[in-house]
């Protein structure tokens, strides 16, 4: 086993552990805080695959942004920070049932992939996979579309936010 | 010898191979090193810091400053933190022990992680990160993430206030600080900071290209770092201390050591980024001069926060969110369309005209700026001088409807 091979073992098992403690904790705030940590792990693993910038772009997003606005979003609703509150609702079951179904599903489309047994190609030291996926981003013959169709989509939910919050005269 | 670090590095690295160690262990070996030197000349660094702090400011205030421990009172330092580390440490009832004891780690080493990218010379530099740049600010929210933690578990309102305070402030100021991020970034064409000061050393500071958003940054940065004027988290006279009210001995002791070099951390950021970092005269010949230089401009940075910090009042909430939305997010965005389209326009053409041309557009941006809020302030103030109605017999009638 290389050590790569123990590092993502490693990770992997806290990612998950920690994707456990998000569901199982009786605290809001702390299954948030395990949240910070299941999202940290998935950004070593793009470390571990060498894609730097998805890694930092996952810390800042997502522990940056989207974190900081749930544990802002339970700390301004009151009474649901009550250590006595039921940790699951009725809906459980079904949750369970959709995870399984994603998780079989998942596993089998990742089990017939050929690639998933080869070792991890590595990258040319020339390769600049930041400049790469710049140019890919804006380029009409590979993700232009999907990209502006991206930023019209943000631009809605930003109107769509000012107009919610909107105090009329 | 005129490059004593990377002399010795390689005379570890022969040294250790020599006993038959594998490469990949003797580069491990080397990082682990690396890293704990930077991480210790930091910390050595942050106690002389309290020391700065107390004289500079103790000279904006006409005072002397600690003066009688050792020459200019430089042991009072350590007596400082001898003083922390042997008071009481206290964890208040119905704390969450937990996150009440990882806050103040959470604040001092997202601190730290932020040295991993700042070259200190041209050789000697730690991780040449291509997204350096963005490393910055996903530190950052890091950082926030221990303030919220910090506020949270000590159980206490005051400390939740400020935690909200300070994390609205950070969140909100992030916007213009990183919209400003990607002026050196498109001056430079590349996002690791090694390659930013490289740039500046051959092209020129980035402060002459862009002396508007080096000022952005600046204000943003003091934001960030939530000193006066922007130390609401903190506001005596209102919440007590803010975020780490509870706090007390070494656990406050790292909250403190964390702010102070946060502020010379990103005095050595806005240095790499817009003060041309390491480059200086006969930085090529004596690498090791590199270091001098950094943080020569990154104290002077340093100083710049202090004199701001000591000189003006706090401002209101409002006003600073004002302040930030309607003024340094827009100018900004601007700022980072006129360099991006200049930069297009003007590649090919030789490096002073191409300078000439961007401090010019800097000029110009600000001259409409400040002609915009001359324009708004004295709409402002008629508005203010105007007579109100503030007893008149309607109001009398209907008492309590409100205005």
């Amino acid at each position: 086993m290389t050590a790569l091979q123990i590092i993502f073992i490693l990770v992997a098992a806290a990612t998950l552990g920690a994707g456990l403690m998000v569901v199982t904790s009786r605290n809001l705030i702390h299954s948030a805080l395990w949240l910070v940590v299941a999202l940290f792990g998935v950004a070593v693993f793009y470390v571990l695959l060498q894609a730097g910038f998805l890694a930092v772009a996952q810390v800042v997003v997502y522990i940056g942004a989207i974190a900081i606005l749930i544990i802002f979003a339970i700390m301004l609703t009151r009474r649901i920070m009550d250590e006595d509150s039921p940790t699951f609702n009725a809906n459980w079951g079904w949750a369970v049932f959709v995870a399984l179904i994603i998780f079989g599903a998942l596993t089998w489309v990742l089990t017939s992939w050929p690639g998933i047994s080869q070792p991890m190609a590595e990258l040319s030291e020339r390769s600049d996979p930041l400049r790469q996926l710049g140019a890919a981003l804006v380029s009409p013959s590979l993700y232009v579309l999907p990209f502006e169709l991206a930023s019209v989509l943000l631009l809605a939910a930003l109107v769509g936010a000012i107009f919610i919050s909107w105090e009329r005269k | 010898m005129l490059d004593p670090i990377n002399a010795i590095a390689n005379w570890l690295q022969n040294l250790l191979s020599s006993w038959g160690l594998e490469s990949g262990l003797v580069n491990f070996i080397m990082i682990l090193i690396g890293v704990l030197v930077v991480a210790m000349t930091v910390l050595v660094l942050d106690i002389l810091l309290v020391w700065v702090e107390r004289k500079m400011v103790a000279r904006f205030q006409d005072r002397l400053g600690p003066n009688r421990l050792g020459p200019f009172g430089l042991i009072q330092p350590i007596a400082d933190v001898i003083k922390l580390l042997i008071k009481e440490d206290i964890t208040p009832e119905g704390a969450d022990k937990v996150l009440f004891n990882i806050a103040p780690v959470m604040a001092l080493a997202t601190v730290l992680i932020i040295w991993a990218v700042i070259p200190f010379a041209p050789t000697m530099l730690g991780a040449s990160l291509n997204v350096g740049v963005l490393y910055i600010v996903a530190a950052g929210a890091l950082g926030t993430l221990g303030i919220l933690m910090a506020g949270w578990a000590a159980h206490n309102k005051y400390a939740l206030v400020g935690a909200f305070r300070m994390v609205a402030l950070v969140v909100s100021y992030e916007v213009p600080m990183v919209t400003a991020l990607l002026v050196p970034v498109i001056l430079a064409r590349s996002m690791g900071l090694h390659d930013i000061v490289e740039a500046q050393a051959q092209g020129g500071w980035f402060i002459l290209f862009s002396p508007v958003t080096a000022l952005i940054f600046f204000v943003c940065t003091i934001a960030e770092l939530g000193r006066a004027p922007f130390d609401l988290a903190e506001a005596e006279s209102e919440i007590v201390a803010g975020y780490h009210i509870e706090y007390s001995g070494m656990k406050f002791g790292m909250f403190y050591a964390g702010e102070l070099l946060h502020a010379l951390t990103m005095g050595a950021l806005i240095a790499s980024l817009f003060l041309g970092g390491w480059h200086g005269p006969f930085v090529q010949q004596v690498p090791i001069l590199g270091v001098v230089y950094l943080f020569i401009k990154a104290f002077f940075v340093y100083w710049m926060y202090t004199w701001v910090r000591y000189t003006v009042p706090r401002i209101r909430i409002d006003h600073m969110m004002s302040l930030n939305w309607k003024f340094f997010t827009p100018l900004a965005l601007v700022m980072v369309i006129v360099t991006a389209i200049l930069d297009k326009l003007m590649t090919g053409l030789p490096g002073w005209i191409y300078g000439l041309g961007m401090f010019s557009a800097n000029v110009l941006v600000a001259v409409i700026t400040i002609n915009l809020l001359r324009t708004y302030s004295q709409k402002e103030r008629q508005r203010v001088a105007e007579p109100r109605p503030v007893a008149q017999a309607d109001l009398a009638k209907a008492p309590g409807s409100g205005d």
